[in-house]
């Protein structure tokens, strides 16, 4: 049995004058033990399909099911068996620590002492202001409790909505190798995220715009579907630089990737003697011209302009 | 020839109780530049962009913006720098160009400079037609460069974003930075904190905060060679990991 099982699953949002397609018929299993990552910017879908999965929004249309119980019928069985992050910060502020953990375990039917090994090593980071109010902690430590909250249970599934959002980098890698443990004690992990490239620490990815799926894979398995030969170039001057290869007729994208732009010719003949010749023209000097491998968020771009 | 300061900030100090939120900040940023301001969460970020925004009186030190001082010109100050940030930015259940003559209004900028600017903005960020849609319609993205070029309606000597693109996707991310380019490339300085690392490289100057200190401040090229790093990521967890205080 899969754990994650969404079929075909529509919702929209009304109001008086419009309708907004949150969720276009999507459609994805998620297999036991697997982190699966749900990736795409704001207004893409993600929170609605978490809230359709933990049974907090009822789909328009669409079936889906959480380690085998149906999102509507069992809704019960499931919020039993999950645990649910929600990317708004939703513990009680004015209870301390300890107390939120204590009131999450007691309405699992459960103590803090039966799963503690299972939250310890995330918990003894916030165990020195464990008599603080969750309200009065910062951000890096609202998220872990917020974290251990979720999992004193031991849920089968964990839905995390947006963990890192807003985090720095530092703390995400720190998140994403606490998540890597966690897989390791046979929890199945939905996470979704904006950052593309905390795709590549996910098992498979589910690449999500608009209320559309784009692609569904490994990482590597979507790296692979990028057809296209992929250059990297950088100059004295970038965005001049830009600008004249986007006005190049026989160039399909180039996008600025950190120092480095990366450009996609219409046909593959078009490469590097074009690019050699739009840096002679324009007189730019350190000029470096080399072929890479897509990453994420290049493919991301290409299945958007699809 | 020496370039115009635009922000010139020495030791600058806040301190609350007994903790320093930020510790002897020294630096420069000239017009025009791009000048991107890192730090983990926490680090003290915030509490020196209030203070060079002339919202939050420092506890000790120097420093001007658009030549006035952050002591006692915070008026001043206000009148000449733009802001937005990913969470305040425009009014929702107003129209496109009911913002727009909002904020020019609040600027003080004359109706016919209002109208001139109405047009050039709509027609800059190909909204034509669109006028009269409600902002709240808009996708995120749309709203951030509307934002954008409404912060600097009033064509300030700077402007200050806070995380302008988190969450952005990432054609419009980058569509962001083309406009960052552009009001660049007219004399508007940029100060910008960004938690994507492929941001920091473009960046023409970068300095990353840690512990309330400015720990590094160099081009992103040269921060890549100190620190034997690819990229600006490397740069950044080699020094965010130096710190000592935890969290916000």
């Amino acid at each position: 049995m899969q754990p994650v099982v969404v079929e075909h699953i529509v919702q929209n949002y009304r109001t008086k004058k419009t309708v907004v397609a949150a969720l276009k018929d999507v459609s994805f299993t998620v297999n036991r033990g697997e982190i699966f990552g749900i990736i795409g910017p704001d207004g893409a879908g993600k929170t609605s399909l978490f809230r359709i999965l933990t049974t907090l929004l009822l789909a328009e249309s669409g079936t889906a099911t959480v380690d085998g119980f149906d999102v509507v019928k069992d809704y019960e069985q499931i919020r039993n068996r999950i645990g649910y992050m929600p990317g708004r910060f939703s513990l009680y502020q004015d209870l301390s620590v300890q107390e939120n953990l204590e009131f999450f375990a007691t309405i699992f039917n459960t103590t803090i002492e039966k799963n503690y090994d299972l939250i310890k090593e995330i918990y003894q980071q916030i165990e020195p202001f464990k008599d603080r109010k969750a309200g009065a902690l910062s951000g890096g430590m609202k998220q872990k409790l917020a974290l251990c909250c979720a999992l004193i249970h031991k849920p089968s599934v964990l839905f995390l909505d947006e963990p890192t959002t807003g985090v720095d980098a530092v703390s995400r890698k720190e998140f994403w190798e606490m998540l890597h443990r966690l897989k390791l004690q046979d929890i199945t992990i939905l996470v979704s995220t904006a950052y593309m490239d905390e795709a590549s620490l996910c098992d498979r990815v589910a690449l999500i715009q608009k209320g559309q799926i784009l692609s569904i894979d490994t990482p590597k398995g979507i790296i692979s579907r990028f057809k296209k030969p992929l250059w990297a170039i950088r100059a004295n001057e970038m965005f001049k630089l830009m600008n004249a290869i986007k006005e190049d007729p026989s160039v399909e994208s180039c996008y600025p990737f950190g120092q480095y732009h990366h450009v996609v010719f219409k046909t593959e003949k078009d490469s590097k003697e074009k690019l050699e010749n739009i840096g002679k023209d324009g007189r730019y000097t350190d000029v470096e011209i080399k072929p890479i491998e897509p990453n994420i968020e290049d493919c991301f771009m290409e299945l958007m302009t699809n | 020839m020496q370039k115009e300061k635009v922000i010139t900030a020495k030791d600058l100090t806040k301190r609350f109780g007994d903790f320093t939120a930020v510790d002897k900040i020294t630096f420069d940023v000239e017009k025009g530049e791009i000048f991107g301001f890192l730090g983990a969460n926490g680090a003290g970020k915030t509490t020196a962009m209030r203070m060079l925004c002339g919202l939050l009186l420092p506890t000790s030190g120097l420093a001007t913006v658009a030549g006035f001082d952050v002591f006692k010109q915070t008026e001043q100050i206000k009148k000449n720098i733009g802001y937005m940030s990913q969470k305040f930015s425009l009014y929702e259940d107003l129209t496109i160009t009911e913002n727009i003559r909002f904020y020019a209004g609040i600027y003080g900028l004359t109706d016919e400079r209002i109208k001139e600017k109405t047009g050039l903005l709509i027609k800059q960020l190909h909204l034509q037609g669109q006028e009269k849609t409600l902002v709240r319609a808009l996708p995120l993205g749309w709203k951030q460069k509307l934002a954008f070029s409404i912060a600097i309606v009033h064509d300030p000597a700077i402007v200050f974003l806070d995380e302008p693109t988190g969450g952005v996707d990432p054609i419009t991310r980058r569509e962001f930075w083309g406009l960052i380019y552009e009001a660049s490339a007219k004399g508007i300085t940029i100060f910008v904190t960004t938690h994507y690392m492929d941001e920091a490289e473009y960046c023409n100057r970068v300095s990353v905060m840690v512990d309330g200190r400015i720990d590094a401040l160099d081009t992103p090229a040269n921060l890549m060679k100190d620190y034997s790093a690819a990229s600006m990521d490397g740069v950044f967890l080699q020094l965010a990991r130096k710190a000592v205080r935890t969290g916000d």
